[in-house]
């Protein structure tokens, strides 16, 4: 059984119609990102899912629950995922320690709060209150929250907004070591380098319709499509588009005798892909 | 099915984890638990008259304090600070969690209440100390006077919580909230005795609690011979708890069914 299950999903905000028939499937254990600019359909659509948000029409199931489920349900359903909002910054006179803690308390199996705090990689701050940390370090309090709980499902909201490189690549390790404990994770992001770095799958949502549910590499027939190849050739950039680069290559390398001047075999980029699919158009 | 912790019992880890935010934040600590204090310094000065016999202006003041203290710390605080906690994302992220909204509202009347005891000791040490407030004297009135705090911090916390979904941003809760409260305390007989009051703004006081909070509180600490002079000749105890319940079950009514977890 998927772990989410959506078919014709539908929601309007008056004349609006911010999502227009969205199907998903998303096995466990599975890294889904959902890419597309602001506007698509991104948001309201994860909102929908994660039980914030009311629709208009489709199905749902996330583990097996409705969304809408509420009362004592529901808290059986919260129990088993966890969500990382986009900002969140409450608290700010409690503790780091105290507040992933106290978080615990809300689940019936909690992980470890020791375990927790080295994963996200807060246990030199555990007794910092929370409107001391930088921008990095609450972010990653966030995801200490959202996986207090051991999740089945973890939903990653733009989990790396604002973050300079380092912190981005440290941030992507923390969520490989959750892929190997088998959390389900769906992400929704507008970096294009994450959904590559992270996903298994990628789904494109412009318009409020998915465009293409793909891996990473296979998007937008990235994998098929064909290679240019340039070279220098005495005072000139010569460039040719081919199916098969590498007898491109072996025919300038014998023509060269050996190393072929400024070489480059280039693909278009998951970028260049992504913005063809949705029209240019990017926040 | 997984088995989670009952709502009473996160309610009142909730409670405990408000009240430590709440002390850590100082200048609003301070701010809170004193100000009845100072109110009652400024008009325990300006007043020395007696307003009956044997009945300072102090002690009637510290009934109408203890009262709107219940209004300023419980409905007034949650209707202003609820509304910020939403903007910050705080509500959305407890929301995503399996702890229940009844627990947060317990966290809530827990820190209410915790606070009201507090204030009132220091309203209590200070008024005994400088403003030659007597406390009362026999047993059902400390059993009126511990009932009526009770209710009346619920009731306060209950329609704080439903009120928060009135302001649309946590920085314009305040201009919204406290012009009621400050309006109120002038219409319940807070700063003025209430039967020199105009009529209309008797009847209108009337309908809200604080009226109901002030006389209640003026039959523990005002001599049963006041009772006299109040509009209906009589503290009319039973009717107090009964509109204390009613804005009670009001208040709660409208935090379970409408309350905005999120800004939109």
């Amino acid at each position: 059984m998927n772990v989410i299950e959506v078919k014709g999903l539908k929601k309007s905000y008056g004349q609006v119609h911010a999502v227009r028939g969205v199907d998903l499937s998303i096995p466990a254990g599975e890294i889904f990102a959902l890419l597309g600019p602001n506007g698509a359909g991104k948001t309201t659509t994860v909102e929908i899912l994660e039980g914030f948000r009311g629709r208009d029409a489709g199905e749902i199931s996330i583990l097996g629950f409705d969304p809408k489920t509420q009362g004592y349900a529901a808290r059986q359903w919260r129990d088993r995922i966890g969500i990382v909002l986009q900002s969140a910054a409450d608290a700010g006179d409690l503790t780091v320690i105290e507040t992933v803690k106290h978080f615990s308390g809300y689940y019936s199996k909690p992980r470890n709060i020791d375990e927790v705090m080295s994963a996200v990689g807060l246990e030199d701050k555990s007794g910092a209150l929370i409107r001391n940390l930088s921008g990095g370090q609450r972010r990653r309090l966030d995801v200490a929250l959202g996986i207090i709980g051991s999740p089945e499902l973890l939903f990653l909201d733009e989990p790396t907004t604002g973050f300079d490189p380092e912190a981005r690549r440290a941030f992507w390790a923390l969520i490989e070591q959750l892929r190997g404990t088998g959390t389900t994770i769906l992400l929704t992001t507008h970096y294009l380098d994450e959904a590559e770095a992270l996903a298994d799958r990628v789904a494109v949502i412009n318009d409020g319709l998915i465009i293409e549910v793909s891996t990473p590499a296979g998007l937008g027939g990235r994998a098929t499509s064909q290679a240019i190849v340039s070279w220098r050739d005495g005072s000139q950039i010569k460039t040719e588009a081919t199916d098969n680069p590498t007898a491109v290559v072996a025919r300038l390398s014998s023509h060269f005798g050996g190393e072929i001047p400024e070489l480059a075999v280039i693909r278009p980029s998951l970028e260049d892909i992504y913005l063809k699919m949705i029209g240019g158009r990017d926040e | 099915m997984n088995k989670l912790p009952s709502a009473l019992k996160l309610g009142i880890r909730r409670g405990g984890l408000e009240v430590r935010q709440f002390a850590r934040q100082r200048e609003s600590v301070v701010f809170t638990l004193l100000f009845p204090v100072i109110l009652l310094a400024i008009f325990g000065s300006v007043f020395k008259d007696t307003i009956a016999p044997g009945v300072t202006f102090s002690q009637y003041f510290v009934a109408g304090m203890i009262a709107s203290g219940l209004v300023n710390t419980g409905f007034q605080a949650l209707a202003i600070t609820i509304p910020m906690e939403r903007d910050v994302g705080g509500l959305k992220r407890l929301r995503g969690t399996p702890m229940p909204a009844s627990s947060y509202f317990i966290g809530k009347a827990i820190l209410i209440a915790v606070s009201m005891i507090i204030q009132i000791a220091l309203l209590f040490g200070f008024g005994l100390l400088f403003f030659g407030v007597e406390m009362p004297t026999e047993l059902s009135k400390w059993l009126t006077f511990t009932w009526l705090v009770l209710l009346g911090s619920t009731c306060s916390t209950a329609l704080g919580i439903a009120f928060s979904i009135v302001p649309k941003s946590g920085r314009g809760a305040s201009a919204v909230v406290s012009p009621i409260v400050i309006i109120l305390q002038f219409f319940s007989g807070v700063f003025f005795v209430f039967t020199q009051l105009p009529t209309w703004m008797q009847q209108l006081a009337a309908i809200f609690p604080l009226k109901w909070l002030t006389q209640g509180m003026r039959s523990v600490f005002l001599p049963d011979s006041f009772a006299t002079q109040e509009v209906a000749k009589s503290w009319e105890t039973g009717r107090t708890f009964q509109i204390l319940v009613l804005w009670l079950v009001i208040g709660i009514f409208f935090s379970v069914r409408k309350f905005k977890w999120d800004r939109d």
